[in-house]
C-alpha cells in the first residue's frame, strides 16, 4: 500500500481549489453538496488508493464526476471530462466567486471549454478530446466563453 | 483568472465543518483528533470508534504523530474538535486536581503482547500512588523484564491517561519521561496534593 497522508492534509491543501472548480463547473449553489460528495467519495476510497503522488488531480477528477452527476439530475448536458490531465496545474482565487458564477452561466460548451482550460488546465487538443470536437471548436468554444465573460464581468 | 498562478485561497470552513458531520455519520472517521491546551502545552488527542488510541505530549511533533497513525491505523484522520469533547473535559479535569480517574473509553490497538499487559497494569496504579519498573515487570507476567517494562512507559501511546508517571526507579529515582522529567515531578506534584 503506499504511503497515504492523513486525510486531513488533502482538506488542508486542496479545499479552496476542489470547490472553486465546483464553483466553475455547477455554480455557487450547487457546489455545496457538490462539495460534500467529492470529499465523501474521495474519504470512502482514500485507503484503497495506490497511487499518492497527485493527490490534488485525484480530488478534481472526482470533482468534476460529481459536477456531471449534478447536470445529470438536473437534466442539463453534463460537463464532458474525458481527458482531465493527471497533473493540474490550478489554483483560482475563490475571492473571483463572481467570475465562477458567470462561468456557470454560460451555454454548455463554453462552460466546458473555459473550466477545462482554467480550472484543470487542458490544453486546446485536450479541451477538444473532452469534448469530443476540433481543436479550432474548442478554441472557438473557448474563445467565445471568454468573450461573453468580458462582457459580463465589464 | 489565469490557468499558472497558484494562489492559495481561504479554506471553506462551513463545507469543511459540515463534511466532517458527514464522515462522522457515516463511520468513515477512522481516526479523529484535536488539541487540548494544559499546564504543560498543547496536547494531541487521536480517537478511534473504540475510545482514546494516543495522546500526544508537547515536545512531539503532531505532524509525525498524525502521520505515524495514518500509516498505522487508517488513512482516514481528520481533525474533529468537537469529537473529543469528553476526553478535553477530563484532562481539564486532571490538571484541576478534580479528577483522580479517567473513565474515557481506551482503544489499545497500539499495545500488544508484554506491552500491553505492562500498559493495562500502569492504567491500574491508582492516583497518588507509585510503582517501580520492577513491579510493572512482575505484573506483567516476567519479573526480569524490567527494561521492557521501561520502554512501556517510555513508548506509550496515551500518556497522561495511562499513567506511567506513576513509575518510578526501584531506588527511588524518577526514571524517565517521554515528555521530560520536569513534567514527571509536576504530575507527582499534583497527585501529592490533598
Amino acid at each position: 500500500m503506499a504511503e497515504l497522508p492523513p486525510f486531513q492534509t488533502l482538506i488542508d491543501e486542496h479545499a479552496a481549489a476542489v470547490m472553486a472548480v465546483l464553483r466553475g463547473a455547477v455554480g455557487r449553489e450547487g457546489a455545496e453538496d457538490a462539495f460534500q460528495e467529492t470529499f465523501l467519495a474521495a474519504l470512502r476510497a482514500y485507503p484503497d488508493l495506490r497511487d499518492a503522488g497527485n493527490l490534488r488531480g485525484w480530488l478534481v477528477t472526482i470533482a468534476h464526476r460529481k459536477a456531471i452527476d449534478h447536470h445529470r439530475a438536473r437534466g442539463r448536458a453534463p460537463v464532458p471530462v474525458a481527458a482531465v490531465r493527471e497533473e493540474p496545474v490550478f489554483d483560482p482565487d475563490p475571492a473571483d466567486g463572481a467570475v465562477w458564477e458567470a462561468v456557470a452561466a454560460l451555454p454548455p460548451k463554453q462552460r466546458a471549454a473555459v473550466t477545462l482550460r482554467f480550472a484543470s488546465d487542458l490544453p486546446h487538443e485536450e479541451i477538444a478530446e473532452a469534448l469530443g470536437c476540433s481543436p479550432a471548436a474548442a478554441r472557438r468554444s473557448l474563445h467565445e466563453g471568454l468573450k461573453r465573460l468580458r462582457k459580463e464581468m465589464a | 483568472m489565469t490557468a499558472t498562478t497558484e494562489k492559495k485561497g481561504p479554506r471553506p470552513e462551513r463545507s469543511i465543518g459540515k463534511l466532517r458531520e458527514r464522515a462522522a455519520a457515516e463511520g468513515l472517521l477512522d481516526v479523529a483528533y484535536a488539541t487540548v491546551d494544559s499546564p504543560f502545552g498543547t496536547l494531541l488527542l487521536a480517537r478511534t470508534p473504540r475510545g482514546l488510541v494516543r495522546l500526544g505530549l508537547p515536545n512531539e511533533d503532531a505532524e509525525e504523530l498524525l502521520a505515524d497513525l495514518a500509516g498505522r491505523i487508517s488513512p482516514r484522520v481528520l481533525e474533529a474538535p468537537a469529537g473529543l469533547d469528553e476526553e478535553r473535559r477530563e484532562l481539564e479535569d486532571y490538571f484541576a486536581g478534580r479528577r483522580h480517574d479517567f473513565e474515557l473509553p481506551i482503544d489499545w490497538q497500539l499495545s500488544h503482547g508484554f506491552l500491553l499487559r505492562a500498559r493495562q497494569g500502569i492504567a491500574a496504579i491508582p492516583y497518588g500512588e507509585t510503582r517501580t519498573y520492577t513491579d510493572l515487570a512482575r505484573s506483567a507476567g516476567n519479573e526480569r523484564a524490567v527494561r521492557a517494562a521501561g520502554s512501556a512507559c517510555s513508548r506509550n501511546p496515551i500518556p497522561l491517561v495511562v499513567p506511567c508517571h506513576r513509575v518510578l526507579r526501584s531506588d527511588g529515582g524518577l526514571g524517565g519521561y517521554a515528555g521530560g522529567l520536569e513534567m514527571k515531578e509536576k504530575l507527582l506534584e499534583l497527585e501529592r496534593k490533598p
